[in-house]
C-alpha cells in the first residue's frame, strides 16, 4: 500500500477541515464552490478506498499525533465507520454538483465563501464523528457539525424569516443533546478512567452493573435520540429542513441524522454490548414502541402538510423509525436492515429534496398550492420526483423495498405475535407513504396550474444531479449485492465484536 | 477551613443560579450569570484546575458577558412575563436531575486517590512520563497540545466556525425584503461596515478619564496577552486565554474610541484573514509532520530531537490557537457592534 | 457521606436550574442564559472528578512527594468552555436577527406570528 493510503483515514477529514478556512478567504461564487466540490470528491474517494480495504483486510487504526491509544486519539476505519463515511461524503459530493446554480437563488454570491466553508466544516465534522475511536473527540466534532448546521440552516432567512427561528430552536435542542452526550461521556470516564471507546468497552463488563453506567447509557441514548430526531425528540427537524436552503436540506437529509443513528449503533453494539443493552437494560422495550409510533404517526402527519419540504421532513422522521426498529431488534438481520436503510434512505431522500429544489428554482416556492400542475410545467423534474417517491414507498426494484424486506425478515425472525404486529404496522405505514406521495402525484398531474405560474424546466446543471440520485435509487434497488454486502459485513462485524 | 469556603461558594453558586432564573430584567440576569461564572472560576481554583479557572473567568465572566450585553443593547432588556406552562418542564428537569442524583450514590468519593480516574494508566503516563516525553512543566498544556492535540485542533475549528457563523448571520441585510437589497449589495459585501466616515459613531468624545486610563491600560493588556501566550508551557495560560485577553484589549479600545478607529487599525478583512490563518497554522504543523513521514500532528518528527520537536510543535499550535481566538472574538464583536451601527443609521 | 457527594449534588442542582430555565422561559435570551448555566454545571462535574485530596495544580515543580490533581478533565473542560462560548455567540447572533425579523424575542409571540402568516 502506498504511503498516501496509510494516511487516508486522516486525509478524509483534514482535507475538508483545512479547506474551510481557505474557502472562507475567497469572495465570489465560483472558487469556493469548485474547491468544496473537489475536496468533497477527494474525501469520497478516500472513504471508498478505506471501505474496500477494511471489507477485505479488517479494521485500520490511525494514531493521531503518533500517540498510541488510549493516551492519544485514535481513528478507526472499520466496516461500519467506513461505510457510513462513504455515504456521507458520497451524498455531499452529489449535492455539491447541484449546488452552484441552486444556492445562488437563496444566498447572495458575496457570502458563498463563508457558506461553503460552513458546508465543509459540517462535512468534516460528520466524517470525524464517524471515524473517531475516542468518546470525547466525538463531542468536539459533533459541535463542529452542529455549529455549522445552525448557520447553514439560518441562511434560508433570505427566503423565509422562519429559518432564523428554526435554526435557533435547533441550537437550543441540539446543545441540550450535545450536553447530555458530554455528561454520558463524563460518567463513563469517571468509572473507567479512559476515553478510548475500545478501552472503555474492554472494561465494560466489570462496571456494567453500576448506577453511573446505567445513567450514562440513559444520557447518551437521549443525547443521540435528540440529535437524530427520534420520536418524540423530533420537533426541531421539520422546521429546520423546511426553511433551510434547498441544498442544505438535501445534504442533511442524507447525512446528519444518519450520523446519529450510526453513533447509537456504535455505542450499543461496540461499547455497551448487545447482551447488556437488550438483556439487562430494557432498550428493546423502550426503542421499539417509539420506533413504531414514529413511523406510523409521522407518516400520517406527513399526509396533511401543505409544504412539500415539510412533508418530506416528516417522512424522514418516519423513516428514522425504521432504522431504530432495526437496532431494537437486536439481531443480525435487523442490524443489516438498519445499516442498509442508512444508505438507501440517504440516496432516495437526497434525490427527492434535490428535485424539490429544482421546483423551487423555477417556481420560487415549495408550497403545494404553488406546485399544482407542476407535472405539465416541469415534466422531467416531476417525473424524477415520482420515481423517487416510489423508491421512498418501497415498491419492488427500489432500495426502499430492499431495506424493508430485510427489516420484515428481521421482525418475523422473532416468530411471535409482536413480530407479526410489527410487520403489519410497517405495511400500514407504507400505505400512508403511498397516500402522501399520491397526493403530490395528483396535484402535479391532475390539477390545473395556478394562473401565471412560472413554466419551464430547471437548467441541466440541476436536472442531471437529480437524475443521478434517482438513477442511483433504482440501480441500488436492482443491483443490491454491493450495498447489502457492505451492510452485512458491517452487521456481522458488530455482532462478532460483541460475541 | 477550605471545606467551609467551598461549601460557602457552592451555596452562593446555587443562590446565583436561582436568582438568574427569577429576575425579569435581563441586564440583571446577565450580570448574575457573570457572577456565577466568576464564583465557578474560584471553585475551579480550589479544585486545582487553574487553567480552567483562568479560561472560565476570561470567557464566562468576560467575553460571554460582553456578548450578552451587546445583544441586550440591540434587543432590549425586558422579559415579558411568560404564560408558558411550567409544570412539565419542571417535572422533566427534576426527573433528569433525579437520574443524576441516583447515579451519584455509586460514584467514587470526591478527592479519593483510588478512583478509576486517578489510578488510570492515562493519568499515570500524563503525570509521570510527560515530563520526559514532552518536558513541559504545565501538564495541562502537554496533554492539550500534544497527547490530545487533535481535540484542540477541533476546538480551534469550533471557534473558527463561530467566527464565520456570526459574520454570516449578522452581515445579512436587515429587513424582510432581503433578497432585493442583498443583490444590490453583493458586490461590496461589508461596505457599510468598513471605511464609512461618521463622526457620530465616535464613542463619547468627552469622557476624558476613560480615554486616558485605557490608553495607559491597553499596552499592558496586550503585553499580558503575550505573556499568557508564551508562558503557557510553564504556568496557567496558553493560546486560548491569550487570545481572549488580546481581543479584550482591542474591544476596550473600540468601546472607548469607537468602532471606526479600531476598524482602521484592524480592518474586518484582516481579521478574517487571521481567523483562517490560525487554523491553517495549526493544521499546517500537522501536515508538515505528515510530510516528514509521521502521522498528523506528530511533533516528534519536526526537529532532530523528539523533545525539541514537541516544544516547537506546541509553540506553533498554541500560536495558531491564539491567533484564531483573537480574530474570532474580534470578528464576533465586529458583527454585533456593526449591527447596532447599521440599526442606528436606519433609524430603528 | 454528606461531603463525599456534596460537589456532585451542587452540580445536579445547577443542572436542573439550567435545564428548567431553558425549557420554561419563553424569552430567547433567557433561554440562552439557561443554556449557559446548564453547560457550566457539566464543567463542574468534570473538574470535580479530577480533584485529589491534598493535591495541587498539575504543573510540575521540583519538590518531592507532590500530589498532582488529574490534568485530563481540565483539558476536556477547556475545550468544552470554548465550545460553550462559540454556541453562545452563535445563539445570540440569531437572537439579534430574530428581533429584527419578528420585532420580538418572545417565543410565544413568534409562534403566533408564524401561525398567522
Amino acid at each position: 500500500m502506498s504511503s498516501l493510503f496509510t494516511q487516508a483515514p486522516i486525509l478524509a477529514i483534514i482535507l475538508p477541515l483545512l479547506s474551510a478556512p481557505i474557502c472562507a478567504l475567497f469572495r465570489g461564487a465560483t472558487f469556493p464552490w469548485a474547491l468544496t466540490t473537489i475536496v468533497s470528491a477527494l474525501s469520497f474517494s478516500f472513504s471508498l478506498d478505506l471501505l474496500f480495504h477494511v471489507a477485505e483486510y479488517g479494521a485500520i487504526s490511525y494514531e493521531i499525533g503518533g500517540w498510541a491509544p488510549p493516551w492519544g486519539i485514535e481513528y478507526i476505519a472499520d466496516p461500519l465507520s467506513a461505510f457510513v463515511m462513504m455515504v456521507i461524503s458520497g451524498i455531499s459530493t452529489g449535492v455539491l454538483l447541484y449546488a452552484r446554480e441552486s444556492i445562488l437563488k437563496e444566498v447572495p454570491a458575496s457570502r458563498l465563501g463563508f457558506f461553503f466553508a460552513a458546508y465543509l466544516l459540517a462535512l468534516a465534522g460528520m466524517m470525524g464523528i464517524t471515524i473517531t475511536g475516542d468518546a470525547f473527540n466525538i463531542f468536539v466534532f459533533l459541535e463542529i457539525t452542529s455549529l455549522s448546521s445552525y448557520v447553514l440552516i439560518s441562511m434560508g432567512a433570505g427566503t423565509d424569516r422562519r429559518a432564523l427561528t428554526a435554526a435557533f430552536q435547533y441550537l437550543i435542542v441540539g446543545t441540550i443533546g450535545a450536553t447530555f452526550i458530554l455528561i454520558g461521556v463524563g460518567l463513563l470516564y469517571v468509572m473507567t478512567g479512559t476515553l478510548n471507546i475500545a478501552d472503555i468497552a474492554s472494561q465494560f463488563d466489570t462496571i456494567a452493573d453500576t448506577r453511573p453506567i446505567r445513567a450514562a447509557v440513559g444520557f447518551l441514548m437521549v443525547g443521540f435520540a435528540i440529535k437524530l430526531a427520534m420520536f418524540p425528540f423530533h420537533i426541531w427537524l421539520p422546521n429546520a429542513y423546511t426553511y433551510a436552503p434547498n441544498i442544505v436540506t438535501a445534504f442533511f437529509a442524507g447525512t446528519a441524522t444518519k450520523v446519529s443513528v450510526y453513533l447509537m449503533i456504535r455505542f450499543i453494539y461496540s461499547m455497551f454490548g448487545a447482551d447488556f443493552s437488550f438483556g439487562e437494560l430494557p432498550l428493546t422495550t423502550i426503542l421499539m414502541p417509539l420506533a413504531v409510533v414514529a413511523f406510523l404517526s409521522m407518516s400520517v402527519v406527513a399526509i396533511f402538510q401543505d409544504n412539500l419540504k415539510r412533508l418530506l421532513a416528516f417522512s424522514s422522521v418516519a423513516q428514522l423509525g425504521y432504522m431504530i426498529l432495526g437496532i431494537a431488534l437486536a439481531s443480525e438481520t435487523g442490524l443489516t436492515a438498519s445499516i442498509l436503510h442508512i444508505f438507501n434512505h440517504a440516496i432516495v431522500k437526497t434525490g427527492l429534496f434535490l428535485t424539490v429544489g429544482a421546483m423551487f428554482y423555477v417556481t420560487g416556492s415549495t408550497y403545494l398550492k404553488d406546485l399544482a400542475g407542476i407535472g405539465q410545467r416541469m415534466p422531467i423534474t416531476t417525473f424524477g420526483f415520482v420515481l423517487g417517491g416510489l423508491a421512498l414507498i418501497g415498491v419492488p426494484l427500489t432500495p426502499g423495498f430492499i431495506s424493508k424486506w430485510y427489516l420484515v425478515q428481521g421482525v418475523l425472525e422473532r416468530g411471535d405475535a409482536i413480530g407479526y404486529g410489527l410487520a403489519i404496522a410497517m405495511l400500514i405505514s407504507s400505505l400512508f407513504a403511498v397516500i402522501y406521495i399520491w397526493r403530490i402525484v395528483e396535484l402535479a398531474y391532475f390539477k390545473p396550474s395556478p394562473e401565471g405560474a412560472p413554466t419551464g424546466e430547471a437548467p441541466l446543471t440541476l436536472i442531471i444531479p437529480c437524475w443521478i440520485f434517482i438513477f442511483g435509487s433504482f440501480y441500488f434497488g436492482i443491483e443490491t449485492s454491493m450495498s447489502v454486502g457492505f451492510a452485512e459485513t458491517a452487521a456481522k462485524f458488530l455482532m462478532g465484536a460483541v460475541k | 477551613m477550605e471545606e467551609f469556603t467551598s461549601v460557602f461558594l457552592m451555596l452562593l453558586l446555587v443562590a446565583g443560579a436561582l436568582a438568574v432564573l427569577h429576575v425579569r430584567n435581563l441586564f440583571v440576569a446577565t450580570m448574575l450569570l457573570s457572577a456565577v461564572s466568576f464564583i465557578m472560576a474560584l471553585i475551579f481554583v480550589m479544585l486545582d484546575a487553574v487553567d480552567v479557572a483562568f479560561t472560565e473567568a476570561a470567557v464566562g465572566a468576560g467575553i460571554s458577558t460582553v456578548l450578552y450585553l451587546g445583544t441586550l443593547a440591540l434587543v432590549g432588556p425586558h422579559e415579558k412575563s411568560s404564560t408558558k406552562k411550567t409544570a412539565l418542564p419542571l417535572l422533566l428537569s427534576l426527573a433528569v436531575g433525579g437520574v443524576l442524583i441516583y447515579a451519584t450514590f455509586e460514584l467514587p468519593t470526591v478527592g479519593s486517590p483510588d478512583t478509576p480516574v486517578q489510578t488510570s494508566r492515562l493519568t499515570d503516563r500524563f503525570l509521570n512520563e510527560s515530563p520526559k516525553e514532552i518536558a513541559v512543566p504545565n501538564i495541562v498544556t502537554a496533554v492539550l497540545a500534544s497527547y490530545r492535540g487533535f481535540d484542540t485542533f477541533g476546538e480551534t475549528t469550533v471557534i473558527f466556525t463561530a467566527g464565520i457563523a456570526v459574520l454570516l448571520i449578522l452581515s445579512q441585510v436587515r429587513g424582510r425584503r432581503e433578497e432585493d437589497v442583498a443583490i444590490e449589495e453583493s458586490t461590496t459585501p461589508q461596505s457599510d461596515l468598513t471605511a464609512e466616515e461618521d463622526t457620530s459613531l465616535q464613542a463619547s468624545p468627552h469622557d476624558l478619564v476613560p480615554h486616558v486610563v485605557s490608553k495607559l491600560l491597553i499596552p499592558f493588556v496586550l503585553l499580558f496577552g503575550f505573556y499568557v501566550q508564551f508562558h503557557g508551557d510553564f504556568g496557567p495560560g496558553g493560546g486560548f486565554q491569550a487570545g481572549v485577553i488580546f481581543a479584550a484589549g482591542f474591544i476596550l479600545y473600540s468601546l472607548v474610541f469607537g468602532l471606526e478607529y479600531t476598524k482602521k487599525l484592524l480592518p474586518l478583512r484582516l481579521v478574517e484573514f487571521f481567523l483562517a490563518f490560525g487554523v491553517l497554522l495549526y493544521g499546517g504543523v500537522g501536515v508538515v509532520s505528515m510530510l516528514k513521514g509521521g502521522n498528523f500532528l506528530d511533533y516528534n518528527l519536526l526537529l532532530a530531537s523528539p523533545v525539541a520537536g514537541q516544544h516547537l510543535g506546541i509553540l506553533l499550535v498554541e500560536l495558531g490557537v491564539g491567533i484564531t481566538v483573537t480574530a474570532a472574538m474580534l470578528a464576533i464583536f465586529y458583527g454585533f457592534a456593526g449591527r447596532s451601527e447599521t440599526n442606528n443609521k436606519s433609524g430603528a | 457521606m454528606f461531603f463525599d457527594h456534596f460537589y456532585y449534588w451542587i452540580t445536579v442542582i445547577l443542572f436542573v436550574i439550567g435545564l428548567y430555565t431553558v425549557m420554561s422561559r419563553s424569552n430567547l435570551i433567557k433561554k440562552m442564559i439557561g443554556l449557559s448555566l446548564f453547560q457550566i454545571s457539566v464543567f463542574l462535574f468534570y473538574i470535580t472528578m479530577g480533584k485529589i485530596e491534598g493535591g495541587t495544580a498539575p504543573i510540575i515543580i521540583d519538590q518531592p512527594d507532590v500530589v498532582y490533581s488529574n490534568p485530563l478533565p481540565h483539558v476536556l473542560i477547556l475545550t468544552a468552555i470554548v465550545v460553550g462560548v462559540a454556541t453562545t455567540a452563535l445563539g445570540l447572533a440569531l437572537v439579534v436577527r430574530i428581533k429584527e425579523a419578528f420585532d420580538t424575542i418572545d417565543e410565544e409571540e413568534i409562534l403566533q406570528m408564524e401561525e398567522t402568516k
